[in-house]
């Protein structure tokens, strides 16, 4: 067996009973691992229509055929479920060490299935699985636990673990492993809370086979030259961290500031990228096998820890109006610790700031410093008491969408399909507003990086404020994403590499004969059956949309002034790009095209 | 009047954050970059007030220059 293990590992957390199953070695073929072999079983396990905080719910664990290989980044997995906070599939991914570790235990995949009656965490060392009590770990902080459970299960196993924010079923919950890695968006954190499931550690030793050794070497270090000789992966990342896009979004007048109410941040410099190196930053840090190392590991007074990225210094810090970096470092440090997602926690503070300046939030229901923008004790405050649901904090759980819901005005929630949107203003960038839009897992930015060619020039350079060619793009960057997803690569390679190089990759590895088309229409494949279970599951194409104030209230100064999004320009020629009915329902022309129908028969 | 070069991430080493220019006839972005002594290879984004910049524009009263090397992240 080469790249895959060809096992399945089954836990019933009900019966607390496993088994071991052979992996469908068709099926990984032709939807390759994490992402895309995880929603394809899903979809052929689990109803739609499942309520995603019930036990029928399942947790799908699901490594790459590069995860674990020597491959540069092979190091990620994916996690598959039903989103609590978007009710549509959610895939979240995590880079670290976790992931390799579980191919060396034996595995390609862990369906979790039904609800524990008690606190348990799963352990897998070489293959042997126990599923052992975790009352003494409930409640802990996720650093704590990793250090109790490492103590636990012996030198160089891994924790994947929630915080007390999964526990507590908030809809904001990350999964997280090796402390500060998360599976951070979509709620996934709540979905392993309501199974009773604390953590998931992993030890092992068994290598992945690679079916052409000497042909591997040859791609490797092929691609390995582009990634250093490649300005992004090989400079910009190593020495600033994803942090250096402060400073470059705000120069084009595109980082949303005071929840998008402005879009350009005059005191953008004090949180920068340049700012955190030059101030905080202790060291850089690298996930397994990557050559890139764009991990920060910072110190702010007797607070250190992993992170943070743009995202959540953008979240917490101009979308919150907030330009105090050593608070922005602390709100990260307490979202790692707590099981957040930066992004949707920070942003979900950053609505709340603009409920309560607008009169909807009262002073009487917060039972703590006042929500207001620029308050910079309120973003650490404010995240620990979402964590533990605690006080109104319990509300901010509940994510922006349910909370702006909860006063009237839905549509001062910045989200997509419910999912908080990142750190980019769709109306100066055309195309990735469409990616937004049609995002299916809702408002996100790993799901075709538009960023690259419409600000950063990469492959190569497009008019931001155009509309023509978007689509092209947006399903081209979609596909190819998808696919990076499911080999367990980290999309940041991707600044330097194309699919000719991905499939030279997997052909290494697992002895396929993929080429840079199969990659893409695996990719196109993947997008598919994701469309066809969020339909399904009731998330009409409808929700394919933004915020009605992206596409009505234009930029009020900056660069970018005078834009709004043009959503309806671009979406039909989106959806006949994708061949799909006007309405956006993928054709039975396309599926069948696709291969995906035979295998819908058969499920 | 001047005009404000901003550098950004390592096209600062050495020149610092902002460079200001003394604005006269025919100035433009390939001008500056060759006074700042940055190779034009190693530009990646030019921005002339936050959009799309050309490096032959003469420069006009009130203009801003962003300069960045290749930067990326997500
Ligand atoms: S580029 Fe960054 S996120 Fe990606 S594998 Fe490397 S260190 Fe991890």
């Amino acid at each position: 067996m080469f790249g895959y293990k060809g096992k399945v590992l089954r836990v019933n957390l009900k019966d607390r009973t496993y088994k071991v199953e052979d992996l469908n070695l068709h099926m990984a073929k032709k939807y390759i691992g994490g992402r895309g072999l995880g929603t394809k079983m899903f979809m052929d396990e689990v109803d739609p229509k499942v309520d995603a905080l019930s036990p029928e719910n399942k947790l799908l664990v699901v490594t790459g055929p590069l995860t674990g290989s020597p491959t540069p980044t092979g190091g990620r997995y994916m996690v598959v479920t039903k989103s609590p906070l978007t009710g549509t599939i959610a895939s979240s991914n995590s880079g670290g060490f976790w992931g390799a570790q579980l191919k060396f235990a034996g595995y390609d995949v862990i369906v979790v299935e039904e609800k524990a009656d008690k606190p348990v965490y799963i352990s897998i060392v070489d293959g042997v699985v126990e599923i052992r009590d975790a009352s003494h770990i409930w409640g802990k902080v996720v650093s704590e636990t990793t250090d109790v459970l490492e103590k636990e299960c012996g030198e160089k196993s891994k924790v994947m673990t929630i915080g007390p924010a999964g526990e507590k079923l908030s809809r904001l919950a990350a999964i997280m492993n090796d402390k500060d890695r998360a599976a951070g968006r979509s709620g996934v954190g709540a979905v392993m809370g309501s199974k009773n499931l604390k953590a998931i550690v992993v030890k092992g030793s068994s290598k992945v086979e690679v079916k052409d050794p000497d042909g591997l070497k040859k791609v490797f270090s092929e691609s390995l030259k582009k990634i250093r000789e490649n300005g992004v992966t090989g400079q910009g990342l190593p020495t600033y961290g994803t942090a250096v896009l402060v400073n470059i979004i705000n120069e084009n007048g595109v980082l949303p500031t005071n929840n998008f109410q402005k879009s350009y941040d005059d005191k953008a410099e004090a949180i920068s990228g340049e700012t955190l190196a030059e101030k905080y930053l202790v060291k850089k840090e690298a996930c397994y096998r990557c050559p890139i190392a764009c991990g920060r590991y910072c110190k702010v007074d007797d607070i250190e820890g992993g992170g943070p990225e743009y995202e959540t210094i953008w979240a917490y810090g101009s979308d919150c109006g907030v330009s105090n970096l050593g608070n922005i470092i602390k709100a990260n440090y307490w979202c790692n610790e707590m099981g957040l997602d930066t992004i949707s926690a920070g942003v979900t503070v950053a609505t709340a700031m603009e409920l309560y300046e607008k009169g909807y939030i009262r002073d009487e229901e917060i039972d703590g410093t006042p929500l207001k923008f620029g308050n910079d004790e309120a973003v650490i405050e404010w995240t620990k008491k979402m964590g533990l649901r605690e006080g109104f904090g319990d509300k901010l759980a509940e994510g922006s969408y349910r909370l702006a819901e909860m006063y009237g005005v839905p549509e001062l929630s910045m989200s997509v399909k419910k999912q908080e949107i990142p750190a980019y203003d769709p109306r100066g960038i055309q195309g990735h507003g469409l990616q937004y839009a049609t995002s299916n897992r809702g408002g996100c930015h790993v799901r075709g990086y538009l960023i690259s060619p419409e600000i950063l020039g990469l492959p190569e350079k497009l008019d931001r404020f155009k509309l023509d060619g978007k689509a092209t793009w947006a399903k081209a960057f979609q596909d190819l994403t998808a696919a990076i997803d499911s080999l367990g690569l980290c999309l940041f390679t991707s600044f330097a590499l194309g699919a000719g190089d991905y499939a030279s990759l997997i052909n290494a590895v697992c002895g396929t004969d993929h080429t840079a088309d199969s990659i893409f229409e695996a990719g196109e494949r993947i997008w598919n059956i994701e469309k066809l279970f969020n339909l399904e599951s009731g998330v009409a194409p409808s929700e394919d949309k933004l915020p009605k104030r992206l596409l009505e209230e234009p930029i009020p100064e900056g660069p970018s002034k005078g834009w709004v999004h043009k959503l309806s320009d671009l979406l039909p020629e989106y959806y006949e790009l994708r061949g799909w009915s006007k309405e956006g329902i993928p054709t039975d022309e396309r599926l069948e095209k696709l291969g995906i129908s035979e295998d819908m028969a058969k499920a | 009047m001047n005009v404000e070069v901003r550098l950004f991430a390592t096209l600062r080493e050495g020149r610092g954050k902002k460079v200001y220019f003394q604005l006269k006839a025919g100035l433009t972005p390939r001008i500056i970059i060759k006074e700042l002594n940055i190779q034009e290879e190693d530009i990646a984004i030019l921005l002339i007030n936050g959009r799309d910049g050309d490096f032959d524009r003469p420069l006009m009263e009130g203009d801003y220059l962003s300069i960045f090397p290749p930067v990326g992240g997500g």
